[in-house]
């Protein structure tokens, strides 16, 4: 198993808001998960504690069979350079970097060089974009400059929250569609999250998040 | 809806205490150092006043001798008889306990009516003719016998005129005042005296003059630290504005017009300035309070004017601070308040375009620090004073101007040959955050020149006067004589106990229609030895051996325009070829040293009863106890070289001791832009910052990143701060000095200070960096989170 999550639980504001009630779930490599729900159901949480960025009240989170939880800040932040990628909903890419800086920078950072350039911005159709900013671009542009940023490092885990929650329909469409078949080119296990009944039918896998629990 | 968009606005503030606390604290140490300044100068101003007004206002037109000498008893008995209204004055310095004391001898029966001192001699006739001695309370203090009176200027002393001319030692008048009225007929004063000739009143003080160039001096730190401190409200209130823009766009997308959001900004800023104003007048007064007592050493020291040490505010102080605090805010929300007005309602936040706009205006800024460079090339070609100050702002300005781009090409030069993907990202970063940085840099820039420039100013100055003190007290031991007729048994005494005796005589008189102190120097080769000579004949010892020709300071020199060779008037009558010229630095007035015989058969009333004493290689201090024991002298009459050079060194210190102070506190103003404007970034900074975390870089990387950030744009702008402090201090020793003062000085460099200065600015830097990184090491995961669930 890639990840393996086993009976987590999260609460905020000092234990009166329960974010997440005893989740378990797992993914294997090369399959995509979705993972439904709404509004403050806990996805965004989920997502963010198996990136371990969230620390977690109580559980257990596995990667590639090794303790998230008992690992120190720094080898969490190593993890993530080297072998997660994560698609935010709002982008984030780095303003002061040109598209071509951004696409390269995880990959970099983690001290890898992108095998196929060339070939990953072509599959991203940012051929014409590279020299251009991020606030230059326009939403799409940017979710295909987030998803070719993480999966340039070629991490072994792709987390995707609402990747396509700021895009019209068939700019989102375009952008599920690029992630699910870059992350399977690359046998990258998928966790993703979103609204959309219609993108989720097209996972390997559905999983529906209510109230913290894993209902479905 | 005013008061919900009133209510809308001013909500940013009770989110952001911090902010606000910045912008108040920027604007309040803007006023205080301005108004600090202003009330010294006020105080100092008054005092000069004061000075001029014993004697009737300082209006009334006077009687001197076209020679410069003293007025005789029968010219003065003549000019009365004569009709004309005219009122004797011995006018000259008495020693007192600490320092001189300019002393007055008036006549109480013909004294014109106005004036401190006409009031006095009517009020007190019978002290003044029994010889007492009136002073002002803190000038009485001074004096072995005077008697207190708040009326009198402090500095000065006032007697009548047997009084003064028996402590002055002159028989004559030093001028006879004219009265305002006069008989309709009087006979011309060329029938009557005609050695005399009239001086009109100065509308300025005699004092205001000699010390403009001090308090244009004060002014312009004073000014510099505003400037300073203007930087800080700058840069909250621009940062405060862009925070506010999704406000600002919903309140107009919601109705309320342009015009009338900056009415509210307008009004929202002039509660700042005045809360802000009230608090810098305050501080202003403690600033003020604080420096006053250096300041009126340094007056005393350099121009023997005396300042009460006690701080007394006008109402007018208050307001004139208050109006520069609201000016002060205009100026540094103007452009602010601009954006507002020209903003569209449906203008999107977007930083980089913000930044990119910056960069822009960086390229505006790069052309007026063109112009301000012009100006001050301007500046120095109209010489004066005023043009070594313009020379002194424009280049100031035009370095703080062109900064922010120099920097940016800089970040972006070293962004190209940045390798690692990191490195790549921090100079780009870096160069984004410029914006939000450049007035805190531009305010370090200018006090850390201001630093290196007055800095080195006063170490060459300080180098240079020990150096020049090492050349011109070149006796051992300094006596001075209880009465002139000790002196031939003074002398024999001394026969066998010293290798020369070389007396120290002078007289004060008017050299070229300005005082002056005329000195003799005896025929000895210790002088050609030692004597600092700037420019000179050849042979100008064998020349005063010979009794032919005179020295000039400095001053005189630059002052007149002589040079060797020119032939100078001396009071008496006569002239004397100059053979050469020395440097007397710290001396506000012109002197001439003339052979000791020619003093000797030219003038009366000459002071002799100070001597120098070569000793050789004989014991000083048996020689000292030989002098108290065996001769009687009093202890105090005795002054060792050692105790001259650091009694001269404590007055130079005590000098710039303001400059100091002032230095301080503008570095200190400049740390504080630092530190606030990286306290505002940082929240703003957490979307740039969060992606990096969640990419794989620890809260502890990039706390130390934000670190290295501050001391790596600390460290660039003291690299650029180094040329621009040097230029600062060549301005200030070869231009103002020579023009304030009249004297050059030559310019030493201080590699030393300039490290200590920069380890200064680096660890300025760090501190201020500190709180912010300290603050991203400890910042709970949930907040980085935030930026990837929220638009921010």
């Amino acid at each position: 198993m890639v990840l393996d999550l086993s009976d987590l639980s999260k609460s905020f504001a000092g234990g009166a808001v329960r974010v997440l009630d005893g989740v378990s779930l797992s993914l294997a490599a090369g399959e995509v998960v979705a993972l439904t729900g709404e509004s403050g159901s806990g996805k965004s949480t989920l997502l963010h504690m198996a990136a371990g960025l969230e620390p977690v009240d109580s559980g257990a989170i596995r990667f590639e069979g090794r303790d998230l939880v008992a690992m120190t800040e720094a080898e969490r932040a190593a993890l993530r350079r080297s072998a997660i990628g994560i698609v935010f909903q709002q982008f984030n890419l780095i303003p002061s970097l040109n598209v071509a800086a951004n696409l390269r920078f995880q990959a970099r950072l983690a001290g890898r060089e992108i095998a196929d350039f060339d070939g990953l911005v072509a599959s991203l159709s940012l051929q014409d974009q590279l020299a251009k900013y991020p606030e230059d671009l326009s939403g799409g542009q940017q979710q295909r400059v987030a998803i070719g940023r993480a999966l340039a490092a070629a991490p072994r885990l792709l987390l995707a929250d609402e990747p396509t929650g700021n895009l019209d329909e068939t700019t989102g469409d375009g952008v599920f569609e690029l992630l699910l078949s870059l992350a399977r080119a690359r046998n990258a296990g998928l966790l993703i999250a979103t609204h959309s009944e219609r993108l989720a039918a097209a996972a390997d896998r559905r999983v529906h998040l209510s109230h913290g629990r894993i209902t479905g | 809806m005013n008061r919900a968009a009133l209510a809308a606005l001013l909500s940013h503030w009770r989110r952001r205490p911090f902010q606000l606390v910045t912008l108040i604290l920027g604007l309040s140490l803007a006023t205080a150092l301005w108004s600090g300044v202003q009330a010294i100068n006020a105080e100092a101003r008054k005092s000069y006043g004061a000075a001029a007004d014993v004697l009737g206002g300082g209006g009334l037109a006077e009687l001197v001798r076209r020679d410069g000498g003293a007025i005789s008893q029968a010219d003065f008995v003549a000019l009365r008889r004569a009709g004309w209204q005219v009122s004797p004055v011995i006018d000259g310095w008495i020693r007192g306990e600490a320092g001189r004391v300019r002393l007055l001898g008036v006549d109480p029966f013909t004294l014109p009516e106005g004036g401190s001192a006409g009031a006095l001699a009517a009020g007190d006739m019978t002290g003044l003719l029994d010889g007492a001695l009136f002073a002002h309370p803190s000038t009485a203090a001074r004096l072995a016998e005077a008697t207190a009176i708040d009326s009198l200027a402090p500095g000065i002393a006032l007697a009548d005129l047997d009084t003064a001319g028996t402590l002055l030692q002159t028989n004559g008048f030093t001028r006879l005042l004219i009265s305002d009225t006069q008989p309709l007929t009087r006979p011309d004063l060329a029938e009557i005296a005609p050695d005399l000739r009239i001086e009109t009143p100065e509308t300025a003080e005699d004092l205001g003059r000699l010390t403009d160039s001090f308090h244009l001096n004060l002014t312009a730190f004073g000014l510099l630290s505003f400037a300073v401190g203007l930087f800080i409200v700058n840069g909250a209130v621009g940062l405060a504005f862009e925070q506010r823009r999704p406000v600002f766009r919903t309140l107009r997308a919601l109705g309320l017009t342009a015009p009338r959001l900056v009415t509210f900004l307008v009004l929202e800023l002039l509660l700042f300035a005045l809360l802000a104003g009230i608090l810098g007048i305050l501080l202003g007064y403690l600033i003020a309070a604080t420096l006053l007592p250096d300041v009126a050493a340094t007056l005393r020291g350099l121009y023997g004017a005396s300042v009460e040490g006690q701080l007394t505010l006008a109402p007018a102080w208050w307001l004139s601070g208050l109006a520069i605090a609201c000016a002060g805010t205009a100026l540094a929300a103007g452009g602010g308040l601009w954006r507002v007005a020209r903003m569209t309602p449906l203008a999107p936040a977007r930083p980089r375009a913000w930044a990119m706009a910056s960069l822009n205006a960086f390229r505006w800024q790069l052309g007026a620090a063109a112009g301000c460079f012009l100006i001050a090339g301007a500046g120095w070609g109209i010489g004066g004073l005023l043009g070594g100050f313009t020379l002194l702002g424009g280049l100031l300005l035009a370095a703080a101007l062109a900064l922010p781009a120099t920097l940016a090409a800089i970040l972006s030069l070293a962004a190209r040959s940045a390798r690692a993907p990191l490195s790549e990202w921090f100079w780009a970063d870096t160069r984004q955050q410029l914006p939000g940085l450049s007035l805190a840099l531009m305010a370090l820039l200018l006090a850390l020149a201001a630093n290196i420039g007055v800095g080195t100013m006063v170490s060459s100055f300080r180098a240079t006067f020990t150096g020049w003190l090492d050349q011109r007290l070149v006796s051992e031991l300094y006596v001075t004589l209880e009465d002139e007729a000790d002196i031939p048994a003074f002398t024999a005494f001394m026969a066998d106990k010293s290798e020369a005796l070389l007396p120290i005589w002078e007289i004060e008189a008017e050299v070229l229609g300005a005082p002056a102190e005329i000195y003799g120097v005896a025929d000895h080769p210790i002088y050609a030895e030692n004597w600092p000579l700037l420019s000179a004949h050849p042979d100008t010892w064998a020349r005063m051996a010979r009794g032919e020709g005179l020295l000039i300071n400095e001053q005189l020199a630059r002052r007149e325009a002589l040079h060797p060779g020119d032939t100078l008037p001396l009071p008496g009558g006569f002239s004397m070829e100059i053979n050469g010229i020395y440097s007397d630095y710290g001396n506000p007035i012109g002197q001439v040293v003339l052979p000791l015989d020619v003093l000797v058969a030219r003038y009366d009333g000459i002071d002799r009863r100070d001597f120098g004493v070569l000793t050789g290689d004989r014991d000083l201090a048996a020689l000292r106890t030989a002098l108290i024991r065996d001769y009687g002298l009093p202890e105090e009459n005795l002054i060792d070289q050692a105790a001259l050079k650091s009694f001269s060194l404590s007055i130079f210190e005590r000098t710039f001791a303001v400059t100091g102070a002032l230095n301080i506190l503008t570095l200190g103003v400049a740390g504080l832009a630092i530190l606030t404007s990286l306290l505002t970034l940082a929240a703003m900074r957490l979307p740039q910052l969060a992606p990096l975390w969640a990419l794989g870089l620890t809260r502890k990387d990039l706390a130390r990143i934000e670190l290295l950030r501050a001391l790596i744009l600390a460290a660039l702008t003291f690299a650029l701060a180094l040329p621009l402090g040097l230029a600062l201090a060549w301005v200030l020793l070869a231009v103002i000095n020579v023009e304030a003062f009249g004297w050059r000085l030559p310019m030493f460099l201080f590699p030393g200070q300039w490290l200590w200065l920069f380890v200064l600015s680096l660890a300025a830097a760090a501190l201020a960096a500190l709180w912010p990184a300290w603050q991203m090491r400890r910042r709970p995961p949930a907040d980085l989170i935030r930026v990837f669930t929220h638009e921010r």
